[in-house]
């Protein structure tokens, strides 16, 4: 019974970095109905913003705290992000949003392909340790161990995500992103700025994903130059679990795919006797997305056009 | 007129291309002998593939140096390297690339999953290779006569470290998990014969990539069967985060694993969490090693800090340009013939070949995290 504790604490931490992420995904397709396949990359771009700017910190303060450390680390990452969503968006996106659908379809991979090999070409091809500054402790919960860290990634994710509902919903910018989701053109005729809004939503779901790759790195202990792919693969995974375009279906698919995968990991091994065993891992959240396109395209909450934003 | 000049054209693509595996000469006429070197140059495994390289490298600069004489000619050595990225794919299309250079011999390739394969091609081709850091007993099992290794391979590895784990470890209950590499997979193996003979039980036999960095699935399961060791065949930017989720998740198993841990990188993954890890690599620590700590000074002042295989790779050219000596020639079939009468006093020991073409009784030694650097428990011959 603690393992299964265990491995659900395990699934749900994992759940809510991904559910960040599909946020990115799931946002900007409310609005564009474009799959921004760069995404995983921003947040891989994050991880590494943040890792450089605390690895020089402690270069040259090794006697600063390190949740400061930390923080300035995600202080610079956010923003860096954002700038790198806005600038996607603009390069990438902007000139081809008459073009047919599959033409920016492919200036995303190509986008994710460039930031790949400039990460590759600015931080180098091997791994970047996250460097032992966060808090160590470890709590028992039913048996199953907890730790700070975990604590206080899904805090952060749950804190973060709550944050974006409030904006969607009760905010001017919020009402203006609606609008824009269900229809530009009327939309525009109302005196909404479209291409202001759709800024808003790349620079957003950058934030949202720098805070990700800060939380994975941190996770993991570590970053390199290609994390972002799988990491995305997986969190557009969730967001169509959910209900692409649907802010709570990409939180709740996020959160069912990180079980998943952990149970299906942990368990596997044993339900077939050895025979399939926890290498298995990555496949769960390719089989999901299959099934769900199979058998539930809209996926779990549909796309309720009225609140995708 | 343009039928003239495209006829030219191609003749002159064709001249190149008939240049291309012809002996080359420097300006001043001295031969120039070329010699290939394979390992991962990109990847995770780049830090140890660039070492290997080194290693060659500084070998063959220092023979350069001393003037080689072969059949009363003076040649010259020049290294070829070559990028596998740690993928038996693209490492057959690199063997094959080399060949069609016309590398007299090869140093190589770094991963036992890369040299297998290659290992094929330059057989088919008859170039001899000696491998600095493959230990997957399938390589030199192949029966070709183009396959040789200077450390010990996984058989005697894997063997001492089932040993150690059973008789100083104390472990009962062990959990395994290898990355599917012919490497973590063939030490993984050889450790459980081992420890399964030596009394373990194996509670947890797991499978990863050498992609991954999620282990949290893994290690909670065999947290569940109260295994006292791990046991990991893999490289260290799997076994770095592995220790640290290992911690995370209130393992209190020990981690044990091969020389693809036992690097500097592999405390740096891991942090505070290396801690207590215990790791193996073939051959004798480099202190201990009869030319290390002269190496080390040789190396370092050039390349920067060792991480593991270097003096493998450099004790690897020293044996084939001793061999090309015996021969006197660098022609691959005469240097073939020599190779077999390999009795070399390198940086990493004596090294003489077996019929098979690995090291004739090859020590592997055993290293412990402690205040976060690797130190010596001891050498099993």
């Amino acid at each position: 019974m603690d393992i299964f504790i265990q491995q659900l604490i395990n699934g749900l931490v994992l759940g809510s970095i991904y559910a960040l992420v599909a946020l990115g995904y799931t946002m900007v397709y409310g609005i564009l109905e474009l799959i921004n396949f760069a995404h995983g990359e921003v947040t891989m771009i994050g991880a590494m913003v943040a890792l450089a700017v605390i690895g020089a910190l402690l270069g040259a303060h090794p006697e600063l705290p390190g949740m400061m450390v930390l923080l300035a680390g995600v202080l610079v990452a956010v923003p860096a992000c954002m700038a790198l969503g806005f600038v996607i968006e603009r390069v990438a996106y902007r000139p081809l949003r008459k073009a047919p659908r599959l033409a920016p379809l492919i200036t995303a991979i190509g986008v994710s392909i460039v930031l790949q090999n400039a990460a590759m070409l600015i931080w180098g091809r091997g791994y970047v340790s996250f460097p032992a500054i966060l808090p160590r402790g470890r709590h028992d919960l039913l048996g199953a161990t907890v730790s700070d860290l975990q604590i206080a990634i899904v805090a952060l994710s749950i804190l973060t995500m709550f944050g974006l509902v409030f904006l969607v919903n009760h905010t001017r910018l919020g009402r203006a992103m609606r609008a824009t989701a269900q229809s530009r053109e009327v939309a525009e005729l109302m005196g909404v700025n479209v291409n202001t809004v759709i800024s808003a939503t790349f620079i957003i779901g950058s934030a949202l994903a720098a805070i990700a790759g800060v939380m994975v790195s941190a996770y993991y202990g570590l970053a390199h130059y290609y994390m972002g792919f799988l990491l995305g693969l997986k969190a557009f995974s969730a967001a169509v679990l959910g209900g692409i375009g649907n802010i709570t279906g990409a939180v709740l698919g996020g959160l069912l795919l990180g079980v998943i995968e952990a149970l299906g990991a942990g368990y596997i091994g044993d339900l077939t006797g050895g025979f399939l065993g926890s290498n298995y891992q990555d496949v769960f959240a390719f089989m999901v997305l299959i099934l769900v396109l199979v058998f539930r395209p809209s996926g779990l909450l549909g796309e309720r056009v009225a609140s995708r934003a | 007129m343009r039928i003239g000049h495209l006829s030219a054209l191609t003749l002159s693509i064709f001249g190149l291309l008939a240049g291309c595996g012809q002996d080359k000469t420097t300006s001043d006429g001295v031969e120039i002998i070329r010699i290939g070197s394979v390992a991962p140059l990109t990847g995770a495994q780049s830090h140890i593939g660039k070492d290997n390289d080194n290693g060659a490298r500084l070998a063959i600069d220092e023979i350069n140096a001393k003037g080689l004489t072969l059949a009363g000619k003076p040649v010259k050595l020049e290294l070829v390297s070559e990028d596998d990225a740690a993928d038996p794919k693209t490492a057959t299309n690199v063997a094959q690339k080399l060949v069609d250079q016309g590398v007299k011999a090869v140093i190589g390739h770094l991963n036992s999953g890369t040299t297998i394969p290659a290992s094929k091609i330059y057989h088919d081709a008859g170039i001899p290779q000696i491998s600095p850091s493959a230990t997957a007993t399938a390589y030199t099992n192949q029966g070709y006569n183009t396959a040789y290794r200077v450390m010990a391979n996984d058989a005697q590895q894997g063997k001492a470290l089932g040993q150690f784990a059973v008789a100083n470890m104390g472990v009962k209950k062990v959990a395994i998990i290898d990355d599917r590499t012919a490497y973590g997979q063939g030490l993984a193996d050889e450790f459980e014969k081992a420890a399964a003979a030596a009394g373990a039980t194996v509670v947890a036999r797991e499978y990863t990539s050498d992609k991954s960095t999620d282990f949290t699935a893994i290690l909670t399961s065999i947290k569940g069967k109260a295994a006292d060791l791990v046991f990991f065949g893999g490289m260290d930017p799997q076994g770095g985060p592995m220790a640290r989720q290992m911690k995370r998740l209130g393992l209190t198993a020990k981690l044990l694993g091969g020389d693809g841990l036992q690097n500097i990188n592999f405390i740096k993954l891991a942090g505070a969490d290396a801690e207590g890890v215990v790791a193996s690599s073939p051959g004798l620590p480099l202190d201990a090693m009869p030319g290390g700590v002269e190496f080390k000074q040789r190396f370092e002042a050039k390349y920067g800090p060792i991480q593991v295989y270097a003096p493998y790779a450099y004790d690897a050219v020293e044996i084939l340009v001793a061999a090309m000596r015996r021969a006197d020639s660098a022609e691959p079939a005469k240097v073939l013939a020599a190779l077999p009468k390999t009795d070399h006093a390198g940086v990493t020991g004596p090294l003489r070949f077996d019929a098979k073409g690995d090291t004739a009784g090859g020590a592997v030694t055993l290293y412990q995290v402690k205040n976060g650097a690797w130190s010596v428990l001891e050498t099993v011959k």
